[in-house]
């Protein structure tokens, strides 16, 4: 047997609560030893990974790609290539598309692209309902057969409190997981930022915290009702955290992830009408992102990306004009590593809201154990350079750190033992 | 986080563009009424115009209809000699920022040296600004529910012109403050220029969240909002309010804050009444107010004229200083 | 360099004046100052002539031909005119007179305010370097300065002559 031999790494597992350096040994796609060489066998391949970090592979609860159908704004070649240089394994797409994932075929062409392509795995997010429209529900089961790993209506809204029920009872008959966006258009719409002090001095329209929370009291309550698997996407709010809290207490298994962008800035960096800076959920107060923070050092949230790419002219426009969305894959992990920097969050909390609880979020086997599939990082967190656009995989060009200098590197990605990047 | 007065002044402080009143200094604003003032000299002569910007080409780029506010532009550039071309941009051509992005390259290959810009989204002249040539300098004519600068500027000047001062006065803004750009631009200018205290009267439905932040106290009645007032500024109101839940009925609303004689006698014996115009009588105020001898609202508008010829020679001068200093010296 | 006393100079320029007031038979002449300096020798010369009215500003800001290339004075005050200039005797004063771009600008903004009888103009120094064809019609001293020198008049009361 020849292997894989990464040595002198800083092991760091939030998993197997490991963090120490230890010599790593891989092959056929797994782990075999770790700490100690394996008994059979010689080196095939050795990277001294002195002064790295090995971590397990990252896993996003939810990024968007733009194929099918918005080619001007990447591929899924192109997204796939940027999420594995920013340090995932496994990515969750939402299902968006043009046409919409709602239909077998488009999952299957997802995951076939996406296979050929190489870079990182794509678990795709079925559509809940038919067209995104709110109304019909789609055929979940054939999704989930098809490969879909759990099923989102994106940040589309469900018509009404009568549809979400039936397709929470729906899903949960087949015991699929719902991602939900909590949304209430009603109070979100024609809005294009946090609502508060910022947007009153720009005479942008406001978003307001109850257009998230509303929605949120309205999914917890049917949950509990339905026993629906759910879990809810893209947080923003301070007042939805403890909602969540309460749920759980409650005894309602609900999990939940915060887009990093909500982690890294707040409605301050609209100032200027920096069209970049508006996404959806919109960038909220100081005091929201501070208890999005305490609830990712206390485990209860996942860090998803929101990964959204967008061509120059989608955001060469006027704020409330310009597409949301904000690419963020390539270089995730050192954008994501300045919160660590930053002191906010500490590195054993950041890989874990990064890697072991969207694992349990989506039933993943994951970890760095002798015996597991070898899923995992090599950062460099050293090294410094500027990402300029030829460094940038996706498609998109509106990346927060085009031109800017980072810390940190993503060196190596593995997939099941294979070099992603 | 960018500083948005980067975009509107040359390193030297000095006016480039004019988008927002906020965040400028009190000299400037000083500065904009007092070349204002003498503008309003030159009005009152046989001949009218200066050949300040003879040669000059000024665009006014409407996105939104305002023959109005496009008109007074349009007389202070002609006073001002510059030549000036009307462009009526119906919003539904430009549906994304492509086009906008395209109009904006057609109207510099014209060698066109200004922009006056209206639009419907908030910060479209910041973005104009940020995105042109360099050299062509940008007025913002209303940008959403943002800024309206020469409108809240000409405010300033009819107050100084009345009231000798800003400085210590005390100031009412009432009507629809959320969706004023007026209103925005008036705080920030007031609370420059020295005002006292500037106040917002409305219903909650019509004032912002956290106008506070913006040094404004808001009022929710006419009796205690206008007590002590120098000057009583009435808003617009338009009718599409009563249709998105924000007013019951303008009936009601002019029963609370409509400016009548006797909620007028609420404030000073003094006190001027302003209105950006155009009026509706029986909405926000009563005829007896508007045509009355409190009422300073005829007056705004000459002095429109004279503001916008301020602004508009005050911009071209720092580009054209800004590309001077890009010459070798001579 | 020595320069001329200012002082000394506009009062000899003051009995020029009235001289030529009464030698061209100038009915009710007003004087028009040239923002600033020329305003403040306007007014010296008025107390001599001990006319009724006021000296008139002319600020020639808005009639510059270098806007473009040196942009608005930051203080921008305003001509102060009276109600009609049509069919006056103007006497216009600057207090240096140099290229006559100066005094070009101000014509034409006299013009802007009507139609006057006469125009005489009136300058306290000459120091040469013309660019158009413009003389005045009395001035108090020629001087001759060297490449790149300036003189600058300070005042109102006492008014100072320095190089710059």
């Amino acid at each position: 047997m020849r292997y894989l031999h990464i040595a002198n790494a800083r092991v760091l597992d939030p998993a197997t609560q490991t963090d120490s350096v230890t010599d790593v040994f891989v092959a056929d796609g797994r782990i075999i030893a770790l700490g100690h060489r394996p008994s059979a066998g010689e080196i095939e391949t050795e990277i001294d990974a002195s002064g790295q970090w090995l971590l397990p592979g990252l896993i996003d609860l939810g990024g968007h790609l733009p194929e099918p159908g918005y080619s001007q704004k990447g591929s899924i070649t192109s997204e796939t290539e940027a999420a594995a240089r920013g340090g995932f394994t496994h990515i969750c797409s939402l299902p968006d598309t043009k046409p919409v994932a709602d239909t077998s075929a488009v999952v299957k062409l997802i995951l076939e692209k996406a296979a050929r392509a190489g870079f990182s795995r794509v678990l795709p997010l079925g559509a809940m309902t038919q067209g995104l429209a709110g109304e019909q529900l789609a055929s979940m089961f054939t999704l989930a057969e098809a490969g879909a790993v759990a099923m989102s209506n994106a940040r589309q809204p469900i018509r009404n409190s009568y549809v979400l029920r039936r397709l929470m009872e729906y899903a949960a008959t087949y015991d699929i997981p719902l991602f939900l966006c909590a949304n209430d258009l009603s109070l979100s719409d024609g809005g294009c930022m946090h609502e508060g002090p910022v947007a009153t001095r720009m005479g942008l329209p406001g978003i307001p915290a109850t257009a998230e929370t509303i929605a949120l009291a309205q999914i917890l309550l049917l949950v509990e009702q339905t026993g629906v698997r759910a879990h809810i996407s893209q947080i923003s709010c301070r007042r939805s955290i403890s909602m969540l809290q309460q749920a759980r207490e409650n005894g309602l298994r609900v999990t939940a992830d915060t887009p990093l962008a909500n982690l890294l800035y707040t409605h301050d960096a609209v100032t200027g009408y920096n069209s970049l800076f508006n996404v959806a959920p919109p960038l909220r107060s100081e005091r929201d992102r501070e208890a999005l923070l305490a609830a990712v050092q206390a485990g209860e949230l996942a860090i998803s990306s929101n990964h959204r790419p967008h061509e120059i002219a989608a955001k060469k426009a006027p704020f409330s004009d310009a597409e949301s969305g904000m690419s963020q894959y390539d270089a995730f992990l050192p954008n994501a590593m300045s919160l660590v920097q930053r002191g906010e969050l500490t590195a054993e909390q950041l890989i874990r809201a990064l890697t072991a609880v969207p694992a349990s979020v989506l039933n993943l086997e994951h970890g760095l154990r002798e015996g597991a599939d070898f899923n995992a990082v090599l950062f460099d967190p050293e090294s410094e350079h500027t990402l300029t656009a030829t460094d940038i995989a996706s498609g998109g060009r509106n990346h927060p750190l085009l031109n800017q200098s980072i810390q940190g590197k993503v060196t190596h990605v593995f997939l099941e033992g294979r070099r992603i990047h | 986080m960018i500083d948005p007065n980067k975009v509107q002044l040359t390193d030297d402080g000095r006016l480039k563009h004019f988008l927002s009143t906020e965040g400028l200094s009190r000299e400037l604003l000083t500065e904009i009424l007092d070349t204002a003032d003498s503008f309003i000299s030159t009005q009152e002569r046989a001949v009218k115009t200066v050949p300040l910007l003879r040669g000059k080409t000024v665009v006014n780029l409407f996105f939104e209809n305002s023959t109005r506010t496009r008109s007074t532009f349009e007389l202070a550039a002609k006073r001002l000699s510059a030549d000036i071309l009307n462009l009526d941009i119906a919003r539904s051509a430009t549906s994304k920022g492509e086009t906008l992005m395209d109009t904006l390259w057609n109207l510099e290959a014209m060698y066109s040296d200004m922009f006056v810009v209206r639009h419907s989204d908030s910060g479209a002249a910041h973005f104009i600004a940020e995105h042109v040539t360099p050299n062509v300098a940008i007025i913002n004519a209303g940008d959403g529910r943002h800024a309206h600068p020469t409108q809240a500027m000409l405010d300033m000047l009819t107050i100084r012109r009345h009231k000798e001062s800003i400085e210590g006065k005390v100031v009412a803004i009432v009507g629809d403050i959320l969706h004023s750009r007026v209103a925005r631009c008036q705080i920030h200018a007031l609370r420059t220029l020295g005002a006292a205290e500037v106040r917002v009267i409305g219903p909650g439905t019509l004032l912002p969240a956290d106008i506070d932040s913006l040094g404004a106290v808001p009022y929710y009645d006419m009796k205690s909002g206008l007590a002590d007032c120098d000057v009583v500024i009435m808003l617009r109101l338009q009718k599409e309010r009563m249709q998105n839940a924000l007013l019951p009925s303008e009936g009601e609303f002019f029963k609370l804050y409509g400016l009548t004689e006797e909620k007028l006698t609420y404030a000073k014996p003094d006190a001027i009444v302003m209105h950006p115009g155009p009026i509706n009588r029986g909405v926000e105020i009563e005829s007896a107010v508007a045509d009355g001898s409190h009422s300073v609202i005829l007056n705004q508008v000459s002095y429109g004229i004279a503001v916008r010829m301020a602004v508009m020679a005050m911009a071209m001068s720092g580009q054209q200083t800004l590309a001077n200093s890009e010459e070798p010296a001579r | 360099m020595n320069l001329p006393d200012i002082e000394h100079i506009t009062q000899e320029l003051a009995g020029q004046v009235t001289e030529l007031i009464e030698q061209r038979q100038l009915d009710n002449p007003l004087l028009v100052g040239i923002r600033t300096g020329g305003v403040w020798v306007a007014e010296r010369l008025n107390d001599t002539l001990n006319s009724q009215d006021e000296v008139a500003t002319l600020d020639i800001s808005f009639y510059r031909d270098d806007f473009t290339r040196h942009g608005l004075h930051p203080k921008v005050q305003g001509s102060e005119l009276p109600e009609s200039i049509e069919d006056r005797h103007i006497i216009l004063v600057d207090d240096v007179i140099m290229s006559g771009r100066t005094i070009r600008a101000a014509m034409n903004e006299l013009f802007d305010y009507g139609r006057p009888a006469s125009i005489t103009l009136v300058c306290l120094l000459d120091i040469g370097r013309r660019e158009l064809p413009i003389q005045p019609d009395l001035c108090g001293a020629t001087l001759a300065l060297n490449d790149g020198q300036l003189v600058k008049l300070t005042g109102p009361r006492p008014l100072v002559l320095t190089l710059a």
